[in-house]
């Protein structure tokens, strides 16, 4: 008896105690989830408000947007996540299926512009690339040479191969998995970017927007785009090594190692904070980040933490977001999101364009 | 072969076979030897290597440089009834500017003020708070110094490199060197590392955060799997029948041994986050899922264990009239539990390691506060390591590698003493 009896008061016993700490555990700390784009301004935003607040510092997770959405979207309550970072903007689809589970009343706050950068090494000259080259390097298949509106598979080798003004080195860019944010907005602005300077494929855009985006958001599987992992230090250790590779990453990792790696020219702009802030450089993105409107109130310290974020002395021009590499938006849209975020103004569904 | 001896004249005696093919023989095991000596140089080559490269990129993060500022505490900026909404950014501005009366333009003196670490202004809110005397008195006080500036110290930054493509600008450098000179710049133990959590500003991350962490974790861990390890290889072991069920839970017991940690990852989300609601990213969490991973290390380390327990000592105890409970709990287990603490040792350490099944159920988080219970929200060791090395500071490496050699030297402390209770209480038969 004695034997049989022990174990199983101490599992009832244990069980019990369990799932009465389960009941009583209210969350006393926003929960952020999300981009690993927007990680890095979250996280300075995050602890610059827990030191300066009385609330306890957010806890951010680096999830991937679309990791984040789903979290996010779960449901409402303690469980789930307060906020999810984005590096583009919310799908309607997951606008859909945060309201199949109940969170209907979501505020978007856009936060500034990110830069994608090509870079490499500065033991290496400067790259001048066009979209058309980009994509031209990267597709899976290409037009062919002979203007006839056939793909072939990639022919090219190396960036000679491409553009006769480029040097003659193999192609070989590292660049983000398939779950990156920064994936989705590089093929976005850089990949389809250079097949619409094909008439033909500009064309299918309107007529067959499958097709077109098979063209376009489909990367070469020949090895010379080498999917590099969410570590973009790696990366930048990588093309150190190897100054003939060029790497893909946001800006902020251009700008910490300027002494290492230089970014390459796009269609005649240079990456730098001007020329992103101003709109020239063509591979930028914006960058949000998103409130469950019901949590506020419940979980202490969202407002506050809205209200930090969107100060000048965070996002403005001058602010220690720009120090660490977040473009800022001009002052009348961050008057806007400001305004907007203060307020809870929701997010509707016909905002949101496909 | 040997007693077919040669019937002909000539005959080869058995030493002279032996002797022919003694050189062979020699030179068989003298390869043998020099592989074996050529392996073991390699690996401890690799090992050096590893240890040489950590140690080098490391050391300097165990220093950290300090500014030494005189600080006003103007009774009108902060007062001693409210000092928590005192200006204390201004008051190290102040400082700053006083240091450096010629710099006038505003894009200069942001560009002074980025010397300083923004932790200063909290380290001064942290003096008045626990001495409000300060207040309306000029003190020294050394403050952290911006992470770029503790780069340049420790020779991190090229000076030579064009202006353009540093981040410390020319005129910073030279201010530094000011300050260098005046003796306000030093490099002095790196308290702040062992002391605070995770930062986003390299100057004041510290450890503390994932070295609590990790402990609520191990300390679940261990409160569920060595008494359920134990008693499970005890039953197996000592009182379950011998048929086909307990093979089939043997069996399976070393196959859960092999699983990847990520699949237990999964199902600690599917299960403690999702059925149970525990919260997620803590510790307890965190340690049902090692728990899981380790136990099955601590039932196979222990069946050894008590396998190795002669039978003549359960004999004896039976034949002395204990009953089964008492030949194993007076007899059998205090002789097997130096090795069953051995292997819950290396079960351990193997757990204080491991980031992948943490990632599933969101322990891979920046967590700054220092855990103070086993549900508060946590990273641990190797997820902060994990996390510093994709930071895009460069003064994240070298707290990245430091944070390596901490780690290392619990794995060894831990393994060392699963060393000695071997060697004390181990009893051979």
């Amino acid at each position: 008896m004695f034997r049989m009896k022990t174990p199983l008061l101490i599992s009832i016993v244990f069980a019990g105690f369990s799932l009465h700490a389960a009941a009583c555990m209210a969350r006393d700390h926003i929960d952020i989830v999300g981009s690993s784009t927007v990680y890095p301004f979250a996280t300075v935003v995050a602890e610059q408000f827990g030191k300066a607040t009385r609330y306890k510092t957010p806890k951010v997770e680096a999830t991937g947007t679309g990791g984040g959405f789903k979290l996010f979207c779960g449901g409402i309550g303690v469980k789930y996540p307060d906020i999810s970072n984005a590096s583009r903007r919310i799908k309607k689809s997951e606008y859909l299926m945060c309201r199949s589970h109940g969170v209907d009343e979501i505020v978007e706050v856009k936060i500034g512009y990110d830069g994608i950068v090509l870079a490499n090494s500065r033991k290496t000259g400067p790259l001048a690339l066009s979209r058309r080259d980009i994509f031209l390097a990267l597709a899976k298949s290409v037009p062919a040479s002979d203007d006839s509106e056939k793909l072939v598979p990639n022919p090219y080798r190396t960036w000679k191969d491409v553009n006769p003004a480029l040097p003659s080195f193999r192609i070989e860019v590292l660049g983000p998995p398939p779950t990156s944010g920064t994936r989705d907005a590089f093929l976005e602005l850089a990949m389809e970017g250079g097949g619409r300077t094909f008439k033909w494929i500009d064309a299918l855009k309107k007529k067959d927007k499958q097709k077109f985006k098979s063209i376009c958001h489909t990367i070469r599987e020949d090895g010379a785009y080498i999917e590099a992992g969410e570590n973009d230090n790696l990366i930048v250790q990588k093309l150190e090594a190897n100054p003939h590779a060029v790497g893909i990453f946001g800006f902020s990792f251009l700008d910490q190692n300027a002494d290492k790696i230089q970014g390459a020219v796009i269609d005649g702009v240079e990456p730098t904070f001007d020329a992103i802030a101003e709109g020239e450089y063509p591979v930028s993105r914006p960058l949000y980040f998103y409130v469950k409107k019901v949590h506020v109130g419940v979980i202490p310290g969202i407002d506050a933490y809205l209200s930090e974020f969107t100060r000048e002395k965070a996002w403005g021009e001058d602010g220690y977001l720009s120090d660490r590499g977040l473009i800022p938006m001009p002052e009348d849209e961050r008057r806007k999101f400001r305004d907007d975020a203060l307020k809870l103004r929701i997010l509707d569904l016909d905002q949101l364009g496909h | 072969m040997s007693n077919h001896r040669p019937k002909s004249g000539k005959k080869i005696g058995s030493m002279e076979i032996v002797s022919r093919g003694l050189d062979r023989r020699y030179g068989a095991e003298r390869r043998f030897r020099f592989m074996g000596v050529a392996a073991l140089v390699t690996s401890i080559v690799f090992l050096s290597l590893l240890f040489i490269n950590i140690i080098g990129t490391g050391y300097s993060a165990f220093q950290q440089t300090f500014v030494k500022l005189d600080v006003n505490f103007d009774p009108h900026m902060v007062s001693a009834e409210d000092p928590a909404s005192a200006n204390y950014p201004g008051l190290i501005k102040k400082a700053m500017r006083s240091l450096f009366p010629e710099v006038k333009k505003r894009r200069d003196k942001r560009k002074l003020y980025s010397l300083v670490s923004t932790g200063a202004s909290f380290q001064l809110q942290k003096i008045v708070e626990s001495d409000p005397t300060v207040i309306g008195t000029r003190q020294s006080v050394w403050v952290p110094a911006d992470d770029e500036v503790d780069m340049l110290m420790k020779g991190h930054v090229d000076r030579n490199v064009p202006e353009t493509e540093r981040r410390l600008k020319d005129v910073q450098i030279q201010w530094i060197d000011r300050l260098i000179e005046q003796g306000r710049l030093k490099k002095s133990f790196n308290t702040i590392f062992f002391t605070s959590g995770d930062s986003r500003n390299p100057e004041l991350a510290g450890i503390l955060g994932a070295v609590v962490g990790s402990f609520y974790t191990l300390l679940v861990t261990l409160a569920l799997s060595f008494p359920a390890g134990v008693a499970t290889a005890v039953y197996l072991e000592e009182f379950a029948p011998k048929n086909r069920w307990t093979d089939i839970i043997e069996v399976n017991i070393n196959n859960l041994a092999a699983v990847p940690s990520i699949v237990f990852g999964l199902l600690g989300l599917a299960v403690f986050i999702n059925f149970f609601g525990f919260p997620r990213s803590s510790p307890l969490v965190g340690g049902l899922v090692l728990s899981l991973m380790t136990l099955p290390t601590i039932i196979i380390a222990s069946r050894a264990s008590l396998q190795s327990v002669p039978p003549s000592i359960r004999d004896a105890a039976l034949a002395l009239g204990a009953s089964r409970v008492q030949m194993v709990v007076h007899h059998v287990l205090p002789l097997a539990l130096p090795g069953m603490l051995t292997g819950t040792i290396i079960g351990m350490a193997r757990a204080l390691g491991e980031t992948a099944p943490l990632l599933m159920i969101g322990m891979v988080a920046f967590i700054v506060d220092i855990p103070s219970n086993i549900i508060d929200p946590a990273s641990v060791l190797p997820v902060q390591i994990y996390l510093w090395s994709d930071s895009p500071e460069r003064g994240f490496l070298e707290r990245m590698s430091a944070a390596i050699m901490v780690l290392l030297v619990f794995l060894m402390v831990m393994n060392l003493v699963a060393v000695i209770l071997r060697k004390r209480f181990e009893r051979r038969w």
